[in-house]
């Protein structure tokens, strides 16, 4: 093999070790796209609201949606289905849970909005779903959301859907393997 | 293909060892003929494979209701006929062609990494063994789709890890190939062969190993991502963890959109072959064909959200995504247009080749033109996940890249071999294919358009018609091929009394350095770099001289 071929499998090597690479790369570059532009519903994760004007000319509707991840039979929802909110105003609303399962559980909420425009105008001071949450086995709790919409949502939106997917935190551990009930 | 039993016939080389004999031939192998022949046929024997996973697809679908197989071996087989179709069936089959003819159209005597060739070989039957060991696990084989979306494929059971671990294996072995091919033609062309004097078929291999160099390894990243996110904690694409599972469908389809073009390129490149022979013209706009695969090949990086309209993307995006998607049939048509032209005015023949050849320009078309209605985001809404989707990628890679592996076979086997095929079974063979592909496959639009969905092994009675015709002409089209297969075995084999003796130029409408070697090739060919004469090249970079270079007066 003479030198120009042995330099240029050298080159297509390391494209190819690179590519591997830039596939991995890929995940922080679409992760701080989402956030930059709420890209997929994303809500950031943690509190950060500052106190804005009001905007009492507009009102805007914010929809809640419940989900157990898995087929799971707890109980969740939201105690309101819906609130009315101006923009700028804070909120609270309350989320009810009950591990109806017979044994000790942590559970991570996920939160998505829709639609997606509206995802990086979605403010939380406090928010069940920044942390896990443990379950006794039979334990119900009440948990608190405290939002606020950002009052530069775009005009065209009258309607926000927050929704919230309940995930039994050891299932990360055991992907696919349904968690097997313990004795 | 395989001229083993005939290889001590081969006296023309005499100074050169010939091929060893027995099995051990095959494994031991670096030279480029024997590896293309082994790669040929591993190739076919997927198709075979494959073919029969569409089989009990078409019977299951032949009316509504279960009736063969449980929704569940269902859908093991719809995910496993695509992976053995595409990384086992079609991507190998275009390795073996370039290995037969990459050396011998640019003039060297092997591929520049020939070792290196054996192992990419050698890798496919273990990574094929692994995947379709699956189906006789306990779970079964993969069900989640080829694209092997999480969550769902997470599901997959035992057989998940042998599922990564395969097209790893297949990823390895199309980056060798890939390397492999492109340092040959980027280094060992005969002198006076420069770039833009090349084949074509040289060129859409050379653009197409650099596709498969830049994406196969982002296809392994992602896979790993799922393994570790099944196996080792990872939260790539698992919600709970902070993933998102759409991030997999962004990867996948930034491999998965240069992967069709991977799939299709050689196959232009053939064709750009075969036309110019039986047209007994030159190639019609040489140049703006290079610059049109080489435009293709770009566009295909930036158009991979068009498989995922429906994920939910914002408008720019969907607009974007929706015109860099139109924009590509610019390049094509130039293509199509410059195959008609090569034809206008030409001394026509129809021999087998060239009417494949012409079937793909035709159907190929076709499935372009559903191509650009899909890429319309609008009603990409109403097409997504439908047999239309369906009806557009088979007619892609059926009449597309599979028509043109078939018509390079025919084209280059009485070379490979030094015995002419039946002409008449392979006209009875493409008629036969073309009618039952088209039946196969043009009824599924209309059942995408009404509404019928992909996937799923049970559909609402309005769509029955649309569906026998399908079953009906996938099992025409199954059982056609075999007079292709007994056809080309008995070229490499010499039955029903097939003798050899052809001249070096097979097709007297053909120019290029492989027609200047004997028929059959001799094992080892251009040891000795050839004068590349003016006759054999088939490039022409001037109007005039394209219409009157290669014309038989």
């Amino acid at each position: 093999m003479d030198a120009g071929a042995r330099r240029s499998t050298f080159k297509f090597v390391l494209v190819v070790v690179g590519m591997f690479g830039f596939g991995f790369a890929l995940v922080p570059m679409y992760n701080a796209l989402c956030d930059a532009i709420g890209l997929n519903g994303k809500v950031k994760m943690q509190a950060a609201a500052e106190p804005v004007q009001v905007d009492t000319s507009r009102t805007v509707t914010v929809q809640f949606v419940t989900t157990v991840n898995g087929g799971r039979t707890w109980e969740f929802r939201a105690e309101e289905d819906s609130v009315k909110v101006h923009p700028g105003e804070m909120r609270a609303v309350k989320f009810y849970a009950r591990n109806t399962e017979g044994r000790d559980l942590i559970a991570q909420a996920v939160p998505n909005v829709a639609p997606m425009e509206a995802a990086k105008h979605m403010r939380k001071t406090d928010c069940f779903c920044f942390n896990q949450q443990p379950f006794a086995a039979g334990e119900e709790k009440h948990m608190p959301v405290v939002f606020m919409l950002d009052p530069a949502l775009p005009k065209d939106v009258d309607t926000v859907t927050l929704s919230y997917t309940f995930f039994e935190v050891e299932q990360v551990a055991h992907q696919g393997a349904p968690a097997q009930p313990k004795i | 293909m395989a001229h083993h039993d005939h290889a001590h016939d081969d006296h023309a080389h005499d100074e050169h060892h010939g091929p060893e004999k027995g099995i051990m031939r095959w494994i031991k192998t670096t030279n480029h003929k024997d590896l293309g022949t082994l790669y040929l046929f591993f190739a076919f024997t997927m198709f075979f494979i494959g073919g029969l996973m569409s089989l009990v697809i078409r019977a299951e679908l032949f009316h509504p209701g279960l009736q063969f197989v449980d929704p569940e071996f269902f859908n093991q087989m719809t995910t496993m006929h695509a992976l053995v179709m595409i990384f086992g069936g079609v991507m190998p089959a275009w390795v073996g062609l370039a290995n037969w003819m990459v050396p011998m159209m640019i003039g060297c005597s092997d591929l520049a990494l020939p070792r290196i060739n054996n192992w990419g070989f050698w890798i496919l039957p273990f990574a094929f063994t692994m995947l379709l060991g699956t189906l006789f696990m306990e779970g079964g084989a993969p069900a989640g789709g080829w694209t092997m979306y999480p969550p769902l494929v997470l599901q997959t059971g035992n057989a998940f890890p042998f599922l990564i671990f395969a097209v790893h294996l297949m990823g390895i072995s199309s980056i060798t190939g890939a390397i492999n091919v492109a340092v040959t033609i980027l280094n060992m062309r005969a002198p006076g062969m420069s770039l833009l004097k090349m084949p074509l078929f040289v060129w859409t291999w050379l653009i197409t190993a650099y596709l498969l160099i830049a994406v196969m390894p982002v296809l392994a990243g992602a896979v790993t991502m799922l393994l570790t996110d099944k196996y080792f904690l990872t939260s790539f694409f698992t919600a709970s963890g902070g993933g998102d599972p759409v991030m997999f469908q962004h990867i996948f389809w930034f491999f998965g959109h240069p992967e069709v073009y991977i799939l299709i390129l050689p196959a232009f490149g053939i064709v750009s072959t075969i036309i110019p022979t039986f047209a007994r013209k030159a190639l019609f706009g040489y140049d703006s064909m290079v610059y049109a695969v080489a435009s293709i090949a770009f566009l295909s990086f930036i158009v991979w959200a068009h498989h995922m309209f429906t994920v939910g993307m914002p408008l720019a995006g969907e607009l974007f995504f929706m015109f860099a998607t139109m924009l590509i049939a610019v390049p094509t048509g130039v293509k199509v247009f410059n195959w008609v032209a090569t034809m206008w005015k030409g001394s026509m023949t129809f021999e087998s080749p060239m009417l494949f050849a012409l079937a793909f320009v035709f159907l190929f078309t076709i499935g372009g033109f559903s191509g650009l209605m899909l890429a319309i985001t609008p009603v990409d809404f109403q097409y997504h996940d439908t047999y239309f989707v369906v009806a557009h990628f088979h007619y892609v890679l059926v009449p597309g890249a599979v028509f043109a592996i078939l018509a390079g076979v025919y084209y280059w086997i009485p070379k490979w071999t030094g015995r002419m095929y039946s002409e008449k079974w392979g006209k009875i063979h493409f008629w036969l294919s073309a009618i039952f592909i088209n039946i196969t496959f043009f009824p599924q639009h209309f059942a995408g358009l009404a509404g019928m969905q992909r996937r799923v092994p049970d559909y609402a009675v309005q769509f029955v018609d649309w569906n026998v015709w399908s079953t009906i002409g996938a099992f025409g089209f199954f059982l056609a091929q075999f007079i292709f297969i007994f056809n080309m075995l008995a070229c490499c084999y010499g039955w029903f009394g097939r003798k050899q003796g052809l001249p070096d130029r097979v097709w007297e409408g053909a120019h290029g350095l492989e027609w200047t070697v004997p028929s059959p090739a001799p094992y080892h060919t251009f040891e000795v770099p050839p004068v590349v004469s003016d006759n054999e090249l088939t490039a022409t970079h001037d109007a005039v001289d394209a219409l009157d270079k290669h014309k038989l007066s």
